[in-house]
């Protein structure tokens, strides 16, 4: 057993690609977790997807087993932190779990939106921060520049930052060192009762599910009967270890210890995340504050092509929910796209990676209805109700008031893009809170309705910004707003997949463009087809798509009707990807491009 | 009326076609199975046609005749020895009736006018002449080998050696404005001998114009085939089909078989058939390759590429879509005969009535038919009764 003063257990932060994952490969390569033949570019990143986006979707975990330069052996504790906004809450789960964290900023590129977000976690979390500025083997890198930087914008030390390269292995021993005396041991009792903070959980098909904590008191051995406290649910040890990264038994964990226990439970929802584990026999006086659950903020319907794979889409989800508790899903039926399921997520990229495992895992070829955030309508009977599908909504007679999410939003961004971020942010009815400058870098803070940035806003950011400008942003509150239901009527019947709320300002503009791409989407049929954007009763634009006026194949005779018999054949195996509405049959294709491109 | 006598539109016929595949030069439009060869073995051809029809003469049952078509390619090319033999055969073989239709399809040049009278001693009884426009650098765009003169001339001397003739337009030709199309119209209507056959230039695949010339603007298209039907009617030669326009009593007998969805033969290279044999209504196909085809019947084979026999699903769909192209609609009477089962039985009731209140269809006495509007947008209205 290793007494405290031995183990470190930290975190590495860092904005998206500023090389978290290359530095944690070093680490555990340093210290010999992994022989060189099992070593693969960024080992942590073990979902097929992370590998190939270069993005830590889940937090993962190594011990690591440093010989130090004072003579000593120390273990290491690493909890990988995913990068990107939509994970923030994953992050701070991680960073529960330890007492510092590395810093890592990029020498080339410098203090990015997620830098300060994930500083800012890493203080509230009481961490002790070391910086390491990385990529110095790049001839862009200036790490003085970066130094002098992250002092100004996030108002940290960083004299004693360390200059590295993730890549060629220079100055690793440095950071590894600096973890050692820089970073406080944890504290904790032996020989009180098991308190541990429950950090994360995933299904495993051969082990169940896997449970990482972080012992806090006590001690956690196989054959011990643990208790949740959070779901008051009990459950026998089976296997205690640690990441190395292999899966590694041990006897015990003990006080500071962070690593992983079995069960033979299989359902992912019974191990919350930020739950306590004690013992169930003695258990701890005070359960842990714990988190908050991790909520959707973003919702959309997500309905299979083919109407016979909506049994796979429902196995495929369920299994995908078995890894990530964080995602939720219900079932929905549409006229216009048959069933399937309406799912919440915790922001867009956390909704385009979810459907891009389905699609690529599970091999299913799928349809996403606009993304939809929660909002809040208040009835005039004094009802509230949380209402994130568009065709949910009450009739506006009965609604008093609607109030969206607001987010307050951070954006860094070179002085020479700042008038197009700003124009973007107006246009998308913000209300500018800040604005400071860091060199040549703008940092501009925003109020902005949740509404409108799921709508396409981080593409339109990258465009405009050539890609130099960072986002991030937290919710901050809701906000009574003119909100409307605008709905897409085809031959006067509602298309329920295309309807959406937007705010009174927008929705004359926003309706004509579908309405228009609409009609351009509709092949021309036997009778005129009208389409028509309406706010309740009030018709706010239409196109019609006219009828054919010529069809008819010019020559019939003797040979040719087996041809035309087959064309129809086909034409009717298509049909099963039509939709009928107000008696037209639109290919389902139509509904699917009207609704994958943005405004 | 005795009950063994059918009714006009019950009476679906029978026909024998029979494809010439060769042509002096390939068109730039036409996908037909026609191929321009250096020699053709005129024997071997005539023995070979003559072989083919032997074998499935003796597979069918005795029956009337009441067309023969020669059809292609060029059957202007055929040398009328051919076609008397062929002809010879057939009425060896079965009853022609007296009234029957004998056609050959000619083109206008005055080589193969120089022929006419040799088609009629053989037997044949109406021509179809390939005009195709009467404008003559229209003819060149086409790749045609005449002019219009030569075309007016070949009318004329077909007209002295038949009594009935029809010949063919293209129309919404690159550039043809309905106008023009109108004024071009009104002279070949003034030059009809009681049927022309007028189709709209469809660009097919796999010839010189797909991919160079554009198919016609779908409201201009709908704009000319409208001046189409608007002129021939007021001329007294409306269409008794999409296609093809006639006065009272001249329409085509051999396209009627088809249309009314009657037994034919096909003889020759890639020629269809639709066969009653051994009690089953099947589809032939021919050997598509002259050389192919050729050389399967010399070698004492039946020369098909396909034979397959048409479950109900297959003819009633196939009754439709060429019964529907008829002015007069297909005869439910013919249908139930055919299918097994009534009509109204067969089709979406839901769909029939919302095309018929749309004014597309009518459901009429004994009969189903597309009305005018209907039958300019045919394959969309087919596609809702049958997909
Ligand atoms: N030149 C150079 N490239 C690096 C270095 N560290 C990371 N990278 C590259 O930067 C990109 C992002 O690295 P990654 O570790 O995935 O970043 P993460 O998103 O923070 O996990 C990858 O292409 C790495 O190969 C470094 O020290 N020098
Ligand atoms: C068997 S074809 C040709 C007969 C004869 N060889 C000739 O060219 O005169 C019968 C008719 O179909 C029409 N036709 C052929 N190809 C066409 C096309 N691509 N579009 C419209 N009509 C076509 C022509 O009017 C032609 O006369
Ligand atoms: S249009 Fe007539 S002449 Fe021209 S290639 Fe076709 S069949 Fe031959
Ligand atoms: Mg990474």
């Amino acid at each position: 057993m290793t007494d405290l003063s031995h183990i470190r257990n930290f975190s590495i932060i860092a904005h998206i690609d500023h090389g978290k994952s290359t530095l944690a490969d070093r680490l555990i390569e340093q210290c010999g977790g992994l022989e060189s033949r099992e070593m693969q570019e960024q080992v942590l990143d073990s979902m097929e997807l992370e590998r190939e986006r270069g993005i830590t979707i889940k937090a993962q975990t190594v011990r690591l087993n440093y010989h130090a330069r004072d003579g000593q052996d120390y273990i290491l504790n690493l909890i990988d932190t995913p990068g990107h906004v939509d994970f923030s809450y994953e992050v701070n789960r991680s960073l529960a779990a330890c007492e510092g964290s590395l810093l890592v900023v990029d020498a080339s590129q410098g203090v990015e939106a997620q830098t300060l977000a994930n500083v800012y976690q890493a203080t509230d979390n009481d961490h002790e921060i070391v910086p390491v500025l990385n990529k110095i083997d790049l001839p862009a890198a200036e790490p003085e520049r970066i130094r002098e930087q992250i002092e100004e914008v996030i108002g940290i030390d960083a004299s004693e930052a360390i200059p590295i390269s993730a890549k060629t292995g220079q100055g690793i021993e440095e950071v590894l060192e600096a973890l050692v005396h820089r970073l406080p041991p944890p504290a904790g009792d032996g020989e009180a009762p098991l308190k541990a903070l429950l950090v994360d959980s995933w299904y495993d098909a051969y082990l169940g599910v896997i449970v990482l904590l972080r012992i806090i008191d006590g001690r956690l051995a196989k054959g011990m009967r643990v208790r949740l406290m959070g779901t008051d649910s009990r459950h026998l040890i089976e296997q205690v270890g640690v990441f190395t990264p292999k899966l590694t038994h041990v006897e015990a964990l003990n006080p500071g210890e962070i690593g992983y226990f079995t069960a033979s439970i299989k359902d992912v929802s019974e191990t919350r995340v930020g739950d306590t584990v004690t013992e169930d026999r003695r258990p701890t006086a005070a359960a842990l504050a714990g988190f908050k659950p991790a909520v959707s903020v973003v919702f959309c319907g997500l309905f299979p092509v083919d109407a016979d794979d909506y049994e796979d889409l429902r196995e495929s989800l369920a299994r995908l929910k078995l890894n990530d508790a964080s995602f939720q899903y219900e079932m929905e039926t549409s006229p216009a796209l048959g069933f399937g399921f309406r799912c919440g997520f915790l922001g867009l990229l956390h909704m385009e990676i979810v459907q891009q495992r389905l699609e690529r895992e599970f091999n299913l070829d799928l349809i996403t209805t606009a993304p939809s955030v929660i909002y809040r309508v208040h009835l005039r009977d004094g009802e509230m109700l949380e209402i994130h599908n568009p065709v949910d909504m009450p009739d506006p007679t009965q609604i008093e008031r609607i109030e969206e999410p607001w987010i307050k939003a951070t954006i860094l961004v070179p002085d020479d893009y700042l008038g197009q971020v700003l124009k973007l942010c107006e246009e998308r009815r913000g209300t500018q809170i800040n604005l400071t400058y860091a060199g040549s870098r703008a940092m501009v803070e925003y109020r902005l309705p949740l509404n409108e940035v799921v709508f396409d806003f981080y593409d339109r950011l990258k465009s405009v910004s050539r890609g130099y400008a960072s986002f991030d942003y937290q919710l901050a509150d809701y906000q009574p707003e003119n909100l409307v239901k605008m709905s897409i009527l085809v031959n006067h019947e509602p298309v329920d997949a295309l309807a959406m709320i937007v705010h009174a300002s927008r929705a004359e503009q926003r309706g004509r463009a579908l309405c228009e791409r609409l009609k351009d989407l509709i092949p021309r049929q036997l009778f005129a087809i009208a389409i028509q954007a309406a706010i309740g009763g009030r018709i706010i634009a239409r196109e019609t798509v006219r009828a054919l006026r010529k069809d008819v194949t010019a020559k019939c005779y003797g040979g040719d009707v087996t041809r035309k018999r087959k064309l129809l054949e086909k034409q009717k195996a298509g049909k099963k990807r039509m939709r009928s509405f107000g008696k037209v049959e639109i290919p389902q294709e139509a509904f699917i491009a009207a609704l994958r491109t943005g405004e | 009326m005795p009950a063994s006598k059918p009714t006009d539109a019950d009476d679906r016929g029978f026909a024998v076609y029979v494809h010439w595949p060769f042509c002096l030069s390939k068109c730039p439009y036409c996908d037909f199975n026609s191929h321009v060869r250096d020699r053709v073995d005129q024997a071997a051809w005539r023995l070979a046609l003559l072989a083919q029809f032997d074998h499935f003469a003796g597979l069918l049952s005795p029956r009337r005749v009441d067309s023969i078509f020669f059809g292609g390619g060029t059957p202007s090319l055929m040398p009328a020895d051919t076609v008397a033999a062929v002809i010879d055969r057939i009425a060896g073989h079965w009853p022609l009736e007296r009234s029957a239709e004998i056609t050959l399809e000619a083109n206008p040049t005055s080589a193969e006018a120089a022929r006419f009278r040799g088609y009629s001693g053989a037997g044949v009884n109406r021509l179809s002449l390939g005009v195709q426009a009467l404008h003559d650098d229209d003819l060149r765009r086409l790749g045609r080998g005449h002019d219009v003169a030569e075309a007016l001339a070949a009318l004329e001397a077909a007209a002295a050696v038949f009594d009935r003739l029809s010949f063919d337009l293209i129309y919404a030709r690159p550039g043809q404005t309905p106008a023009a199309w109108r004024a071009e119209l009104a002279r070949a209507i003034g030059l009809a001998r009681g049927h022309l056959s007028l189709y709209q230039l469809t660009i097919e695949r796999g010839t010189a114009f797909h991919g160079t010339v554009p198919p016609p603007d779908a409201d201009l298209a709908a704009e000319l085939y409208e001046v189409t039907q608007e002129s021939c009617e007021v001329a007294g030669l409306p269409a008794y089909e999409i296609s093809n326009h006639a006065a009272k009593g001249q329409e085509s007998r051999h396209n009627l078989v088809y249309w009314r969805y009657g037994d034919y033969l096909g003889l020759g290279p890639g020629a269809h058939g639709r066969l009653m044999l051994d009690g089953q209504r099947r589809a032939l196909a021919n050997l598509r390759s002259p050389e192919a085809w050729l050389d399967a019947v010399r070698g004492g084979g039946d020369g098909l590429d396909g034979d397959v026999p048409l479950d109900i699903d297959d003819r009633a769909a196939e009754m439709l879509m060429l019964g529907l192209r008829l002015r007069r609609g297909l005869s439910t009477a013919a249908f139930a005969a055919e299918v097994g089962r009534p009509l109204e039985q067969w089709l979406d009731s839901d769909r029939l009535r919302r095309l018929s209140d749309g004014g597309l269809i009518e459901i009429g006495e004994g009969s189903l038919r597309a009305t005018a509007a209907g039958r300019q947008v045919l394959d969309g209205v087919l596609a809702e009764l049958l997909a």
